[in-house]
């Protein structure tokens, strides 16, 4: 019932399904030879097929093929043989062929799935109902002019996969989760980089409410959506729209939807009479794709290491559990700069699951704060790996150990370095840290008095201040045993 | 006096009874004094000079040097405008050179100019060009005869002695009914023979180039030169193209040639089916062995392309919209409004009219009732040749219902134009290679045609009997 969401008369299921469009990771489009690089000069990247100049045919990019069904394979789905591509008809300005060339009936791929895992250990398996093969559009520029609108058709043509799902989705969590295993995959695969701020990654959302048990309710389309953190507040906001309709007796229009970031709003941008009829049928400048099983093959031995694969490997060899293997394996960046630090050292064997919370909250809460990604940090894995070793072999404090992070950050040394540079090396020398404890009792005779007579929660104080004498580097268990001694021969 | 063979004028060239600029300059003049026919979209002098000039620099040697070449205006050409005979693409010059002409000039052609045809290829009688009609050369000072079409232009250009070749281009006639009705020879090769890569495209499961020349020769000269593999067009045959030429051969004798029944329509002109008898007692005279055929689904076949061309057309066409080239309507206020009002004053009515058609025969509920039924009855008709053609090896038919018919005539009634592609279409559907020579006249001394259609990428075969024939025809 977790899942369920209040209305002001009834609790309401979200049921979702995600057409996730990823860009294809490939040097040249998916018809032409032109370049794919984002961020060129507009229309500097821009074939005469792209243009759709009279005369000018399509010619399949063999790599895109590849790149489609490597996906497939890694989204545990079934590669057809057989598949057509056909012309889907609009007009559009951005749009130079006045179609798209796109996959209706016979898909590249079909049937597959993926899962994603909780917080709690269970986990949950999304169905994929395809992935096609299909063009993208080139973009349209309203802002540059105050009368006109300008064409770019560098993204014209490059070529994208539509991963549909099932409609097996039931919260914005889910949503967000089914997009980041879809990308985490994608990135393993190396088959779209992933990234969504410049769009490589976007998804249309397909959103209806229901009574728990009854039948789907109608449902509209959110367009284009290119960040989780939209994706979840669209549901929220569409879901929220659809039970206030529903719960004053209205019915869900059947409408296509345009989420507005700034308002956090969705707005109808068609209905269903306005629908486009897009007047599919099969490309005749194109001969149907025929993929031979051997291909597929060929394709199938050169999938690398897949998260799936990896994270039961975590599981298994550091006895890490399900979710926090799953956060290590959700992107190849990660998993990388964990296996790169617990194999700097022997020793760190021992200590996976310190190892992932240095990583996961102490370096990943340190790049959040300063925008960056794994793949620029400025600690190494290696680096990272020898600071939990002074932890562990207890050189150095756990609190000492987030400073020296921070400087690591910062100055981009070592840990080691910083360290011995600093003098943060932690004081386990018996002799010295009684010297300071004898200094800190006979400074405070009147706070000892008042500990002796029964304050215990004095002895934290104690603590502090022979820490702060010893500038923190005082072992914390050494420091304690003696201190409790000490003041327990007073008496 | 310049022969009509480019056989022979390439052997007056290499005797240097003539010289390049001698033969090009003589057909300049001749085209000058031909302006009247309206035969050509682009024609501009210094053009073919300097490309003569260019040629004069060359010593290599060409197959095709210094012959002078008509282009459909179909074909998109780096040195001359291409305007698919449209007002949408009036002022539009490619930067690039179609794949056909291309070889052509690899192989040392010069062009003319550019002929005029029918909006997009969209038509009969070359009456449907924005620039005007094309006068049949053939026509009586009194009544001027419609050239046919769609490439009209190109037919009428060799029939009026204007070039030595021409290319043209066939998407259910458009080489062979203007060939039959100009008295020329026109084939139209299998379909992927010549690639499509840069002709402006009508129906891409449809359209192919050919050529049209004064003889059977000549046309296996200039198919040797427009033929061959493009990786550009995904359509394209990887065939070794033969060398027709060399190859021909006028003996065909226990070769086996079809007859189909189908082909005998009530309302054909006696002297259409005249012509055909005779041309079968001339070819059972040379040791043929005459076999009748049966095509069963020949009825379906024009109905079936004039829903399956149009529908690729609606599609083809989408990209004259204003936005990148071309023309572009002055009266805009929305996006609607340019692709509404630059597509409404930019196409003729022809086009205007497939383009709907097409539109509609696409459109949801209507998909499966009309284009996939099509697409199944093209197959039909596919597997009638195949079948036919494991009894037989060529299949020879009139070309058409009639003789050039008078200009204007059928222009009000797209139905009775459309039935001009009867004996046409259905090779097309299939993709078959199929030639029109001029055999015979009707009534009025103006010329018919009769068409070979042979195996798939058997042009040789085609070309073969072709000569046969017109080596009879005395």
């Amino acid at each position: 019932m977790d899942n369920l969401i209040k209305g002001d008369k009834h609790y309401w299921e979200m049921v979702i399904g995600l057409e996730v469009h990823a860009q294809v990771k490939s040097n040249s489009k998916l018809f032409s030879s032109s370049s794919t690089k984002f961020g060129s000069s507009p229309n500097s990247q821009v074939s005469l097929v792209d243009a759709a100049m009279p005369g000018m045919l399509p010619v399949i990019n063999k790599y895109c093929v590849e790149q489609a069904v490597k996906t497939g394979i890694g989204l545990n789905a079934k590669i057809n043989n057989y598949s057509v591509f056909d012309r889907k008809n609009y007009f559009y300005a951005d749009l130079p062929q006045g179609y798209q060339i796109s996959q209706y009936k016979y898909p590249i791929v079909g049937e597959g799935k993926v899962t994603i895992d909780f917080k709690d250990g269970t986990s949950k398996d999304i169905r994929i109902v395809r992935l096609h093969l299909e063009q993208d559009a080139g973009k349209s520029l309203h802002d540059q002019n105050p009368s006109k609108t300008y064409v770019d058709l560098n993204r014209s043509g490059v070529a994208l996969m539509e991963i549909v799902s099932e409609p097996d989705i039931r919260t914005p969590e889910e949503a967000g989760m089914y997009i980041s295993k879809i990308r985490s995959i994608l990135m393993y695969l190396d088959t779209c980089d992933g990234n969504m701020q410049e769009g490589s990654l976007r998804a249309d959302v397909n959103i209806s409410v229901r009574k728990p048990g009854e039948e789907y309710g109608t449902r509209c389309e959110i367009k284009n959506l290119n960040s989780i953190k939209f994706i979840k507040q669209a549901i929220n906001y569409e879901a929220k729209r659809q039970i206030e309709i529903l719960e004053s007796g209205g019915t869900i229009e059947q409408n296509t939807m345009l989420f507005n970031t700034a308002t956090g709003k969705t707005r109808p941008m068609r209905n269903k009479e306005e629908a486009h009829d897009y007047r599919y049928f099969p490309d005749p400048d194109l001969l149907p794709l025929k993929i031979p099983e051997d291909d597929i093959k060929l394709i199938q031995s050169s999938i690398p290491e897949l998260p799936d694969d990896l994270k039961n490997k975590f599981i298994e060899t550091f006895k890490l559990s399900n979710y926090d293997a799953s956060v290590l394996t959700a992107e190849k960046q990660t998993s990388d700069y964990f296996n790169d630090a617990i194999n700097s050292d022997p020793d760190l064997k021992n200590f996976p699951k310190i190892i992932v919370n240095w990583i996961t909250s102490e370096l990943f809460s340190l790049l959040n704060k300063n925008n960056l990604d794994l793949k620029n940090s400025p600690v190494s894995a290696k680096n990272l790996g020898q600071l939990v070793k002074l932890i562990t072999s207890n050189e150095i404090s756990g609190k000492i150990g987030k400073d020296v992070l921070e400087e690591m950050f910062t100055s981009r040394k070592s840990a080691r370095e910083i360290v011995n540079e600093k003098g943060l090396k932690q004081v386990t020398d018996q002799g010295e840290i009684e010297k300071v404890i004898e200094k800190v009792i006979s400074e405070n005779s009147k706070m000892v008095q008042e500990y002796l007579g029964g304050k215990d929660k004095l002895l934290g104080f104690f603590v502090g201040q022979a820490m702060k004498e010893t500038k923190g580097k005082a072992n914390p268990k050494i420091l304690n045993d003696i201190l409790k001694s000490k003041l327990i021969k007073k008496n | 006096m310049i022969s009509k063979s480019i056989k022979k004028t390439l052997q007056s060239l290499e005797q240097k009874d003539i010289s390049i600029r001698e033969l090009n300059q003589e057909y300049i003049k001749k085209i000058k004094e031909k302006s009247n026919l309206n035969i050509f979209i682009h024609f501009e002098e210094q053009k073919i000079l300097d490309q003569v000039t260019e040629l004069e620099k060359d010593n290599s040697n060409k197959r095709l040097k210094g012959i002078p070449l008509a282009i459909k205006d179909l074909f998109c050409t780096k040195n001359m405008p291409t305007t698919a005979a449209s007002k949408i693409l009036e002022n539009f010059n490619p930067t690039y050179e179609s794949f056909v002409t291309q070889k052509l000039l690899d192989d040392g052609a010069i062009f003319v100019g550019k002929t005029n045809l029918d909006e997009f290829a969209m038509g009969s009688a070359t009456d449907t060009s924005y620039f005007g009609n094309t006068i049949n050369p053939l026509s009586a000072d009194d009544t001027p005869l419609a050239p046919g079409g769609s490439s009209g232009g190109s037919a009428a250009a060799v029939a009026a002695n204007l070039c030595l070749g021409a290319t043209g281009t066939d998407t259910g006639g458009s080489i062979r009914q203007p060939a039959s009705f100009c008295g020329v020879v026109g084939i139209k090769p299998t379909y992927g023979l010549c690639s499509r890569w840069g002709i402006a495209a009508f129906a891409s499961s449809l359209d192919q180039a050919g050529v049209f020349t004064h003889n059977v020769e000549d046309a296996s000269i200039l198919l040797e030169s427009s033929a061959g593999f493009d990786k550009r067009d995904s359509t394209s045959a990887n065939v070794k193209i033969p060398n027709y030429f060399e190859n021909l051969n006028d003996d065909i004798s226990g070769k086996t040639i079809g007859i189909p029944k189908e082909y005998s329509i009530d309302g054909t002109p006696e002297e259409v089916s005249q012509i055909w008898e005779d041309a079968i007692k001339v070819l059972e005279k040379k040791g043929v062995k005459i076999k009748n055929i049966s095509l069963p689904h020949t009825k379906y076949a024009l109905p079936t392309y004039y829903i399956i061309a149009p529908a690729e057309a609606s599609s083809n066409l989408a990209r004259y919209d204003g936005v990148k080239y071309g023309y572009r309507s002055k009266e805009i206020n929305s996006l609607d409004e340019m692709y509404e009002n630059t597509r409404g004053q930019g196409f003729g009515k022809e086009v205007k009219r497939r383009i709907l058609i097409g539109t509609y025969v696409l459109s949801a509920g209507y998909y499966d009732a009309y284009y996939l039924k099509a697409q199944k009855v093209r197959k039909l008709i596919a597997n009638d040749f195949n079948e036919a053609f494991k009894e037989c090896d060529l299949i020879v038919t009139p070309t058409a219902p009639s003789a050039a018919f008078p200009l204007h005539q059928e222009q009000d009634d797209p139905i009775k134009m459309y039935l001009n592609d009867v004996f046409t279409v259905p090779a097309s559907l299939a993709g078959l290679p199929g030639i029109s020579i001029p055999y015979g006249k009707d009534k009025n001394n103006l010329p018919l045609g009769i068409q070979i259609l042979g195996k798939h990428f058997d042009e040789q075969q085609v070309l073969n009997g072709a000569l046969s024939l017109e080596r009879s025809n005395g």
